[in-house]
């Protein structure tokens, strides 16, 4: 599992990721519509905004806000965890391993390929938004643009990273589905994905602002609506890519110890 | 004939029963996930009655009884209606639906029944508890005319919730790969835990007559604060029966249209 193969791989991989996308690309469409949930929040807290505005969001805030978290939802998309899950019950997971590069690489290369077809179903939304709302949607300069898209790529990370750990986890039990779970709840109640996250009382922000949930999802949503002025966007971003590293090396620790365990059950 | 399928359905229920039982663990983690998604479903509700006293006309305890609906109608749905359903994908899948088929019976009431997770009554349980505690917050308790509305209620939603199911489910007969889709069916009953006057516009119309979500959680709110005209009662009863009837039209079509895994 040198890197150079994983380098010299990691092209053929991706491609094969890409038709496999695109071949399926109805299951695929079916899976963004299972991500409705900005809606009905915009809907429902356009409502609350109905009367006065909330915080510094009113009506068109809270509608590009939400807009924003649907285009995110689709670019940070992972779903290692369950696959790994699978593939663990199922045994097919020793094919993987038989071949000379890490399955991690694999799933994530799978996860990566489907990007283009995701960005196909962000990118209308993302329009809409700019129609409706107007440019305050997106970000209004190229560093923010620059810095959006780092922030993208760190939140994929954090998703990613967190699925191959809870995955990796399914090798140790039977089966991590539910503590997947118990990870989603977490994840929707403070990622931002059901409100802004600076609507929550102090206490709790202070909390949540430590969290990874929040760099996950919030903070590419908030750097899209440019919420942020840059100093505090570089020091968000800073603290986003803390939460990369933390979660690779976790990562990397869970998966080595967990394929040993494999391989004794295996035989 | 009835006494028969009465039967049977006693003989599903027990082997359903005997299955649960043997997996006694999974009632402490079914219990936990299911007040972890209790929990999911109260953080919003904390975070917008923060900002506002009353949201579109429902104050904190009364969306409280929605919620609790919304709970409870999820554990007749994952606890009553998913898990034989999933079963009849799998069926479509591995071609044993011809087994089904072949039954002296109903086939789709042979389906229906397959399968039960007898542990998921905590989330009835857990959405009683919400009713109690909001009518405590209240200060009153629902009226006998009004908690009888919302029993009837209860059986015209879980109609509306298994019809849905049973159109899903036909759905997989030409798509086959439906695993997805009771991902996106969940996602979209996730919208049933507000308050139905929340949606305006197009929202509105969809949730009420194409997924008629209101019927299912709003109705029976309404119907325990008694504020539920008798009009709306008629029409949830009538509106579901209608629905049913095209749902096992569309069964029936379905199954007519099945060829079997070997032709």
């Amino acid at each position: 599992m040198s890197l150079r193969n994983t380098v010299r791989a990691f092209p053929t991989l991706l491609k094969v990721g890409f038709s496999e996308a695109v071949a399926y690309r109805a299951e695929l469409l079916v899976w963004v519509l299972s991500t409705t949930m900005p809606l009905i929040m915009m809907a429902l807290w356009t409502a609350v905004a109905r009367t006065a505005p909330v915080g510094r969001f009113g009506q068109a805030d809270f509608v590009g806000y939400f807009l924003a978290t649907f285009a995110v939802r689709q670019l940070i998309s992972s779903w290692a965890a369950w696959l790994i899950n699978w593939e663990v019950k199922q045994g097919t997971l020793s094919m993987r391993l038989l071949r000379p590069i890490s399955p991690l690489w694999a799933y994530a290369a799978e996860n990566i390929a489907a990007f283009p077809m995701r960005l196909v179903v962000a990118m209308p939304v993302t329009v809409l938004g700019v129609v409706f709302v107007g440019w305050q949607v997106v970000p209004r300069s190229a560093v923010g643009w620059v810095l959006f898209a780092v922030s993208i790529v760190g939140g994929w990370l954090i998703t990613f990273l967190t699925n191959a750990i809870i995955g990796s986890l399914s090798l140790f039990m039977d089966s991590s589905q539910k503590l997947m779970e118990v990870y989603l709840v977490l994840f929707f109640v403070c990622s931002g994905y059901m409100y802004p996250v600076e609507l929550f009382p102090e206490g709790l922000r202070s909390l949540i602002d430590w969290l990874p949930f929040r760099y996950q999802m919030g903070l590419p949503t908030e750097l899209m609506t440019g919420a942020h002025e840059t100093a505090e966007a570089l020091r968000l971003l800073a603290f986003q890519w803390g939460w990369v590293t933390v979660l690779a090396v976790g990562t990397t620790v869970v998966w080595r110890y967990g394929l040993r365990r494999f391989a004794a059950f295996g035989g | 004939m009835l006494r028969r399928y009465l039967r049977l359905l006693g003989v599903q229920l027990k082997a359903s029963g005997l299955q649960a039982l043997q997996y006694r663990a999974d009632f402490l983690t079914d219990g936990a996930t299911s007040l972890a998604w209790t929990f999911t479903a109260l953080a919003p509700l904390l975070v917008v009655y923060g900002e506002r006293p009353s949201i579109a006309g429902w104050t904190f305890s009364e969306a409280l009884l929605v919620v609790g609906w919304f709970t409870l109608l999820q554990g007749v749905l994952e606890g009553a209606i998913n898990p034989s359903l999933t079963g009849v994908v799998e069926h479509i899948r591995k071609g044993t639906l011809d087994f089904v088929l072949l039954k002296p019976a109903d086939a789709q009431f042979l389906v229906s029944t397959q399968r039960f997770l007898p542990w998921r009554a905590i989330n009835v349980l857990t959405g009683v508890g919400l009713f109690i505690y909001a009518f405590w917050k209240l200060g009153r308790w629902p009226s006998g005319p009004g908690l009888l509305a919302s029993v009837v209620l209860l059986g015209t939603s879980t109609l509306l919730l298994y019809s849905l199911w049973i159109l899903t489910v036909s759905a997989a007969f030409v798509v086959v790969r439906v695993d997805n889709l009771t991902y996106f069916f969940t996602s979209i009953f996730d919208a049933a835990r507000w308050p139905s006057s929340v949606f305006r516009g197009g929202l509105a119309l969809f949730f009420t007559f194409v997924i008629p979500l209101a019927l299912m959680t709003t109705y029976p709110a309404e119907a325990m604060l008694g504020r539920l005209p008798w009009q709306s009662l008629v029409g949830a009863v009538l509106g579901s029966l209608v629905f049913a009837w095209v749902a096992r039209r569309v069964w029936l079509r379905s199954i007519g249209h099945y060829t079997s895994a070997s032709s």
